[in-house]
This record gives structure tokens, C-alpha cells and sequence, in this order.
């Protein structure tokens, strides 16, 4: 059964295969003895998963089971969850557990799904290799000495070693798409909007968003039907209404125009990856895709605008930690100033506290101009750039990152060289475009990404190139070699 | 422009973020290396372009100014470090 996609593991729970408690046990005792070589959970919330799952198959045995009733999940740590502790992967939220569900996990509880345990992650997100965790490094399953990518590598991870179906991510600058290209899996960053950021622990409010990480885009479809649509509790939300994901999934590629844009198919990316791309291209061209070279020439510049507007963004963000409300406080504290002081050098990490200080410097007086503002105003040139592609061409496709999954403390030791491994997805989320990433083939054993890029809110679009492309090729249904079937 | 000790622990300073001799050098090498690259913007010419605050360019949202909330005091402060009475403690401000 691990090896089942959420919509298999749905139609068996339909056929009485086994039910919801026998799935989530088989779940959660594989999680436990196999997570000691990868560290992708932080917290296993068994107690709380078998009392779902007890719920879920009653539901069903009364015929008012959904498509996710009764099936298991995982959250990313930064997911609110009510009950169970929200680590954020800081020692800053260690011992936090939140009075209230994040609007996305509350959806997914209403539907029936059954929540497993939270995911490690990047501390506050605030990474690409899940190196900067308080809770230790996460391993790829594809090669143990190698990094899941960040900051969503425990989803990535766990999905990829088959201890759980399917995971919450989120996306800052590349956080559901870049573990996902490095572990092998789909994962999907809608719309800035598309789903609520309601509980979800905030980084950079004008990037952060929430996706799916699956198998199979098919079953990213369906957890994105109950994730998105709007939410009074958070005002940021969009109001378009919420397609059928999975009705489009099946519609033909006849006609659809590709486009590749020529500086993320330059030099400096692994040329085996780009021989990868242009085979999943060729794939498309057999289903009746055209194809035709576009420019974003701004591209070198996401990196520069946004490790300005994100750190900024962040340091506005985290300064509610203050150990006053909530999370780590230091000992005896002399006075407020103390308090607050101590208590921040205690609970982050050091890439957050670099996040906070080029933020802060950023912001400060006398160098708002040059930074934030100008910074701004790119952002604006790169999103232009984005339009006027996307009025000549449906879908955008392109690597998702210039190398496959690096060794562990590789580039751990160089802020600036994690930044680049970023290059190929920031600049979607400066501009606040859905992107996906699907596994397309391997560089020396390890899994490739392929990334589909599409307009505002379509991603029904996005889901039907990826379930299509799915359909024709097997690289979804692979698995690391060294995978225990148990 | 590069940044020196003395910049660092300011900046720390606007950060309420408590550094110590030994972390200091490693900061001001870190942050220099991390604006060398944002510097690479100035090169570029924004003259005109109006900055992009959202993507969506979108405006605050408002709704009716009614009581929607129940009062969860209890609840939203079980995960505080210390409270009395309802109340968040601080160490003393006012003398």
C-alpha cells in the first residue's frame, strides 16, 4: 500500500480494501522505523492520527466520505495545527502549540484526511537544503549523504521514501518546488493567494504561499481542490473562484504553446539536467505542443531583489518574537531590553538572524531608497517580464534548479551560494506566478525537475500539461533503489 | 559599501538580536558577502518603474466593523511563558 498514490488509496478505501485505521497504522509504523535515516518528521502525532482515522471510517461506513476521507497526510512544521506542536523547525517555537488550526489543515480535517505528523523544515523556511533546522538535517532518500532540498525537505523526503502519500509545503523562493525537483516527487506553488496563509507561521507575506507535494499531479489536483479559495480570515486570499482541478486533466495538449526561456537554458546549469528538460519538451512536442524560445531578461536579478524584499519582509515578520506571548523566553532577563535581546539570539538559528539583520539594514534609515524601493521597482520589471511572455505562449517550461541534490554541508558554509540554487524559481514568486515541478529523469541516479510555468490562477493548466506528460512517462513511478518495501 | 563591526552591532542592535564578541567578525563577513550580491541591482536602471509592493498589486480588503471573535483569552494564553490574572508578564519598565 506505500506505494499507492492518494487517488489508488482512495478507491481501495471505497473497495474495503482495508480501512483508514489499518492505512494509518501501517503509516505510522513505517514512519517509525524507517525516519531514523532521514529526519523528515519533527513531530509523529499518532494518538491524534488514530482518532481521525477511527472518525473517517465511520464517515465512510455511512456513506458520507469525500475523496480524501480517512487518507493520510503530513504537515509542513510551519502549518498551524491545533493540539500539536508548530515548531517551524526553531528552537524559537519549540514548545509551541497553537490554540488553532491553519485555515489549509482545517480544510483538510474537514474533508476527512488524516493527519500523520509535521514535517521537517528549513528554520522559519529560511533555506534550500533543510541544513538551517533546529532539529537536524533532513536526508534524501536517494542518496542518504545528500540534501532533500529546502525548505519543505521533510514533505519532499517523506513523500519520496513512501512514509506518507502526500504533504503540506510552502513556497517562498523555491520551498515546495526545489525539494520536490531534488526527491523526485510533484509538487505544486500556486497563485500568490490561491490558498489561505491563515495559520501558516509567516516568513515574507507578499512570497509566502502554500501548495501540495504528491505523486502525481492528479492527486496534487485534488488536495488543491479543498486547500484553495477564499478565506475571511485572511484578507490577502484571493476571491477567484476555484475550478474543477480535476475535471481538466484529461483535456488534450493539441496546440498548447510552449515557451523556453533562453537564460535558464545558459550556461552554469548541469548540462545533464538540460538534456533532461529537453527531452520532457520533446515529450510534449510527440502530444501535439509547440515550441518556441522566449526571453525573461531579468532573470539574474531575482536574486539580488529578493534577498532584499524577503529579509525585509522578515524582519517586519519576526519581530512578534519577543518571548513575551509565546515560544522560547530567556532566563532571568534584567530588563525588557534584555529580554527580547537574549531571547531572539537564543531562539534563532544563523541564517534567520542574517535574514532579520540584512532586513533590518535594508529598512533603515537613510538606505530605504537604495534597497527596499529599488528593489521594488525590479520586482516590478521581472513580473513585466513575466506578462508580456505569457501573451505570446500558455505555459513556461524550464529547469528547476542548475544541479541535482547536493552533499550535505556542500554549500552550508556560504550563504550566497545556497542563494543561487534558487535562480530558476525566485523570480515566480516575485512575481507571484503558479509554478509546478514534475520529475522528468536523473542526473547520475539522482531525480531532475522539470518546471511548468503558467498564468495568474491557472492551474488547472499546470495540472493538466503535468497529469498528461504523467500519463506518457514512468519517472513519478520511480523509486530510491534502497527503499524498504516493508 | 561594506559594512564594518561597528555597523554590524548596530544593526543587531535595531534587531534586539544580543551578539557576542566571538559572533560578531562572522556576521560582518557573512552580511559583506550577502550585500556584494543585493549591490548588484544599482547597475540596472529604474527610472519611471513603479515599485511593486504585491504581486497582485492589491489593496487591504475591509469588512464590516462588527464583533466576529469570542473571547479565547485562556486559550491564547496556555502557550505564554508567564501570566497572571490574564495578563502577560514583562520584566519591570517603569521604575
Amino acid at each position: 500500500m506505500f506505494n499507492l498514490t492518494l487517488s489508488e488509496l482512495s478507491n481501495a478505501l471505497s473497495r474495503g480494501e482495508f480501512s483508514s485505521l489499518e492505512l494509518t497504522q501501517a503509516f505510522l509504523d513505517r514512519i517509525k522505523r524507517l525516519d531514523t535515516q532521514y529526519n523528515s518528521f519533527i513531530t509523529l502525532s499518532e494518538e491524534h492520527a488514530l482518532q481521525q482515522a477511527k472518525a473517517a471510517d465511520t464517515l465512510r461506513a455511512t456513506g458520507q466520505a469525500t475523496a480524501l476521507t480517512g487518507l493520510p497526510i503530513a504537515h509542513k512544521d510551519l502549518f498551524c495545527t491545533q493540539g500539536i506542536r508548530t515548531s517551524c523547525g526553531s528552537k524559537m517555537l519549540d514548545n509551541f502549540i497553537s490554540p488553532y488550526n491553519a485555515t489549509l489543515v482545517e480544510r483538510l480535517n474537514l474533508a476527512g484526511m488524516v493527519t500523520l505528523g509535521k514535517t521537517n523544515m528549513d528554520e522559519f523556511a529560511m533555506g534550500s537544503s533543510n541544513e538551517s533546522s533546529y532539529y537536524g538535517p533532513v536526508k534524501n532518500p536517494w542518496d542518504l549523504d545528500r540534501v532533500p532540498g529546502g525548505s519543505s525537505g521533510g514533505s519532499a523526503a517523506a513523500v519520496a521514501a513512501r512514509l506518507v502519500p502526500a504533504a503540506t509545503g510552502s513556497d517562498t523562493g523555491g520551498s515546495i518546488r526545489q525539494p520536490a525537483a531534488l526527491c523526485g516527487i510533484t509538487g505544486l506553488k500556486p497563485t500568490y493567494g490561491r490558498i489561505s496563509r491563515y495559520g501558516m507561521v509567516a516568513y515574507a507575506s507578499s512570497f509566502d504561499q502554500a501548495g501540495p507535494m504528491t505523486r502525481t499531479a492528479e492527486d496534487a489536483a485534488l488536495l488543491l481542490q479543498v486547500m484553495a479559495g477564499e478565506d475571511p480570515l485572511d484578507s490577502t486570499c484571493a476571491t477567484q473562484a476555484v475550478p474543477n482541478f480535476s475535471a481538466s486533466l484529461n483535456d488534450s495538449l493539441l496546440g498548447l504553446r510552449i515557451g523556453l526561456p533562453k537564460e535558464y537554458f545558459a550556461e552554469g546549469t548541469d548540462p545533464v539536467i538540460l538534456e533532461r528538460v529537453r527531452e520532457a519538451i520533446a515529450e510534449f512536442e510527440k502530444l501535439g505542443a509547440t515550441v518556441k524560445e522566449i526571453s525573461l531578461p531579468k532573470t539574474q536579478l531575482s536574486i539580488p531583489a529578493y534577498y532584499i524584499l524577503a529579509p525585509a519582509e522578515a524582519s517586519s515578520n519576526l519581530s512578534r518574537f519577543d518571548g513575551v506571548r509565546y515560544g522560547h523566553r530567556c532566563d532571568s532577563p534584567k530588563d525588557l531590553e534584555d529580554l527580547y535581546k537574549r531571547t531572539r539570539a537564543e531562539g534563532f538559528g544563523a541564517e534567520v538572524k542574517r535574514r532579520i539583520m540584512v532586513g533590518t539594514y535594508a529598512l533603515s534609515e537613510g538606505f530605504y531608497d537604495a534597497y527596499y524601493r529599488k528593489a521594488q521597482q525590479i520586482r516590478r520589471m521581472i513580473q513585466q517580464d513575466f506578462i508580456q511572455a505569457l501573451s505570446e505562449v500558455d505555459v513556461i517550461m524550464a529547469p528547476v534548479t542548475p544541479c541535482s541534490a547536493f552533499r550535505l554541508g556542500e554549500k552550508n558554509s556560504d550563504p550566497v551560494s545556497m542563494y543561487m540554487e534558487d535562480i530558476f524559481t525566485l523570480s515566480l514568486n516575485l512575481a507571484g506566478l503558479p509554478g509546478m515541478s514534475i520529475p522528468c529523469g536523473f542526473a547520475d541516479n539522482l531525480p531532475v525537475g522539470l518546471q511548468i510555468i503558467g498564468n495568474y490562477f491557472d492551474e488547472a493548466k499546470l495540472l493538466n500539461v503535468a497529469h498528461q506528460y504523467q500519463q506518457v512517462t514512468n519517472w513519478h513511478q520511480q523509486s530510491p533503489a534502497n527503499l524498504s518495501e516493508g | 559599501m561594506s559594512l564594518d563591526r561597528s555597523d554590524v552591532e548596530r544593526i543587531a542592535h535595531l534587531a534586539r538580536l544580543a551578539m557576542n564578541e566571538n559572533e560578531a567578525p562572522e556576521y560582518t563577513e557573512s552580511l559583506n558577502s550577502i550585500l556584494t550580491l543585493i549591490d548588484q541591482l544599482q547597475a540596472t536602471s529604474t527610472d519611471g518603474v513603479e515599485p511593486l509592493a504585491h504581486p497582485m498589486d492589491a489593496v487591504q480588503r475591509l469588512r464590516a466593523d462588527e464583533v466576529s471573535e469570542l473571547n479565547q483569552r485562556d486559550a491564547l494564553q496556555a502557550c505564554a511563558p508567564a501570566v497572571e490574572n490574564g495578563l502577560f508578564l514583562v520584566p519591570k519598565v517603569i521604575e
